[in-house]
């Protein structure tokens, strides 16, 4: 008898208990479905857009899964996870592609079975293959630093002498955008902004590539510098990467003398600004990013309403701004305590 | 007792000079192939030199600097100390996938037990070993003892040490300014001795000495002989009383610990604690081994050839990319030296002499 009793009691607190912890699960099943599908889950960017995706998800009750590929370029689990996302019958797709061509096919998929598809911090190629594309406009980015260096130097701009030390080989356009515009803010003619490395300004040093790490900065830098030990200006795609430039620099004792500028304002980022190690960084804003992402496919399931492109451009501008403690004439730039404030990673 | 000595008596009828194989007539080619077998770093060596002669022609000064030579050697340094660890398991007929893993878990290792619980840096630097040393004892023990295929266990280590070092470091890096203010010691492979235009960083120079002393174990002690006779044949090692399972143990334990050493290199070598550098690592060292022209069979090359096919790899890079070729020249020629490596490979193997 006692023994039955225990075991009702028992059984009723787990259907009570197992109510309780599906009642979560119902209320976001009642609200909306997203998915937020990152390059990787490793690198303090996605991070810091899971955060605030999940954060935003959180506060209007919208049902968030977050997938991400292995590595950078794992295509295939990408797809994976979009199909995934049509059969859970989510709303709404946040993606930052890995390959910006391959993907459309899935995105389409996802598209036709109604769901609105944004493209985060990476185009899709064409960029229209996505609803809308909530991104850093890496072009001004590479702008701000550019004319911060060429503001810096002066009339010495006239004889710089400049590492390009970009992403890969492969050209993505995240590392082209932020090279050309880096280009064009210091004052050189960039040729075909859809490429690097075609110019030809005898400033120029060399580009070479980093894979947007410590250890492929400091080889790049030391390459270029076999080239030109003399090399006074360095453009780093981002500042792992420039972290490695630095340590090829004091190798040689020459960190002192040259300007070494970046993209990105992760938090040991902005640290290297405060250092002296990096001259400026234009910041980027993952979090932002995500949060107006989750704010759009709300907006979207609640009454179709679509997310609008930033004037004058074809994606919405989640803003940049140019960290440094050394402001320069006529570039507008935030000081390093309020990069501090505003970083990730 | 009488009838013992008459079977030493047919000893007395029997040839006494040692056993020689037939001198075959031997054309040029032939004997160079002979001498290959005999020594097989010989090959990588010429390919190094000439290819230095070649790039030092073409860009003078700027290549055959001290300066750039020593560059190289800084350059190749991990992968270098990676390529030892490598060597020794495809000695063993094995191959390590895991060992750009290993390294990396062990620097952020060294470089979290100073930062994230304050141990003492000298503390720190021996958990990063004993990390490394597990990680590969596991490997060993998997192949060893369970007798599963070393490319699976350590493709399986592999994900699972760089996954563990995602985990554990939440993928933050620990910078430069702040190991050298607070723990110098994990920088210690970054300090050099500058002769002239010449530099030699203390992890460059490790990574020599320790491909001089492997290459001396490996050739004069016991183990390093048992190590080749596993490679080559492990169950006739076994009958001539080699301990198999035990010599392949504490070769990837020693593969893991040598990991662990390019690991504390790393740091010198960047300045920071970076969880997502060393990735190609494993593909790296491979390359270095194989074109170094240690066969992937087992038993047979030699260490030194490792440390050549890793020089040539930094002589064509620095070299192309000074002449202001496309990056992707050198992948394209490494490709091509790989597989020259292995045909010239097989071509030795059918040595007859």
């Amino acid at each position: 008898m006692t023994t039955k009793t225990t075991f009702k009691t028992a059984l009723l607190a787990a259907a009570a208990f197992g109510a309780l912890s599906a009642a979560p699960a119902f209320a976001a099943g009642d609200g909306v479905g997203a998915c937020l599908i990152t390059k990787t889950d490793t690198n303090p960017f996605f991070v810091k857009m899971k955060e605030g995706a999940e954060a935003k998800a959180a506060e209007l009750g919208v049902d968030l899964k977050t997938y991400a590929g292995k590595i950078d370029g794992d295509h295939e689990t990408q797809v994976a996870a979009i199909e995934t996302c049509i059969a859970d019958g989510a709303k709404g797709i946040l993606i930052t592609a890995s390959d910006t061509s391959s993907i459309v096919s899935a995105v389409k998929q996802a598209r036709d079975a109604g769901m609105l598809v944004i493209a985060l911090d990476t185009p899709l190629n064409p960029i229209d293959a996505a609803d809308a594309t909530f991104a850093t406009d890496n072009f001004l980015a590479g702008e701000l630093i550019g004319k911060w260096a060429a503001a810096t130097l002066g009339d010495e701009a006239a004889n710089a002498k400049i590492a390009m030390l970009d992403l890969a080989v492969s050209q993505p356009t995240v590392g082209v955008l932020r090279d050309q515009g880096f280009l064009t803010g210091f004052g050189i003619d960039v040729k075909d902004p859809g490429k690097w490395g075609d110019e030809d300004d005898p400033r120029i040093v060399g580009n070479d590539v980093t894979a947007g790490n410590e250890e492929g900065g400091r080889k790049a830098m030391e390459n270029l510098l076999a080239k030109d030990p003399m090399i006074n200006v360095v453009y780093t795609i981002n500042e792992p990467a420039a972290a490695g430039a630095y340590e090829a620099l004091k190798a040689i004792g020459r960190e002192g003398d040259v300007l070494i500028v970046s993209v990105d304002g992760g938090c040991p980022g902005v640290a290297n600004v405060k250092d002296g190690v990096i001259g400026a960084t234009s910041q980027q804003y993952p979090l932002l990013m995500a949060s107006k992402g989750i704010e759009a496919i709300a907006a979207w399931a609640k009454d179709g309403t679509k997310p609008a492109p930033t004037e004058g451009k074809n994606f919405f501008d989640t803003g940049v701004a140019l960290v440094t403690d050394k402001p320069a004439e006529g570039v507008e730039s935030i000081s390093v305590a309020e990069g501090m404030d505003r970083c990730w990673g | 007792m009488s009838e013992t000595q008459d079977y030493e008596k047919a000893a007395a009828s029997s040839p006494s000079s040692v056993a020689v194989f037939a001198a075959h007539d031997q054309g040029a080619v032939k004997r160079i192939q002979h001498a290959l077998h005999q020594t097989p770093w010989m090959v990588p060596a010429i390919v190094l030199a000439a290819s230095i002669l070649v790039f030092g022609l073409l860009l003078g000064e700027k290549f055959f600097s001290p300066f750039a030579l020593t560059l190289i050697l800084q350059q190749v340094q991990i992968v270098g100390i990676l390529g030892a660890a490598q060597s020794l398991v495809i000695l063993t007929a094995g191959i390590d996938l895991s060992v750009g893993a290993i390294m990396v878990l062990s620097s952020v290792v060294m470089g979290l037990f100073s930062f994230r619980y304050g141990l003492p840096t000298e503390l720190a630097v021996a958990a990063g070993i004993a990390c490394g040393t597990f990680c590969g004892f596991i490997n060993g023990f998997l192949v060893a003892v369970m007798r599963l295929p070393p490319f699976i266990v350590t493709l399986g280590m592999w994900q699972i040490v760089l996954a563990t070092n995602f985990l554990y470091s939440a993928n933050e890096t620990i910078r430069a300014q702040e190991i050298a203010e607070q723990a110098p010691l994990l920088q210690f492979f970054g300090n050099k001795i500058a002769i002239g235009g010449a530099i030699f960083t203390y992890g460059a120079i490790f990574m020599v000495l320790l491909v001089l002393f492997l290459a001396y174990v490996l050739r004069q002690t016991a183990w390093g002989r048992h190590v080749y006779a596993v490679g080559d044949d492990p169950e006739a090692a076994e009958l001539s009383g080699v301990q198999v399972k035990r010599t392949l143990i504490s070769v990837y334990m020693l593969s893991g610990l040598i990991c662990a050493f390019a690991g504390w290199a790393l740091i010198g070598r960047i300045g920071s604690v970076s969880p997502t550098s060393g990735q190609l690592g494993n593909i790296e060292s491979i390359t270095a081994v194989v074109i170094g022209g240690i066969s992937l069979f087992g038993g047979r090359g030699s260490i030194m050839g490792m440390l050549f096919g890793a020089l040539i790899v930094g002589v064509f890079s620095l070299g192309l990319r000074l002449l202001g070729a496309d990056a992707q020249w050198t992948y394209l020629l490494i490709g091509v030296l790989i597989i020259a490596a292995v045909t010239v490979d097989q071509w030795i193997r059918k040595v007859s002499v």
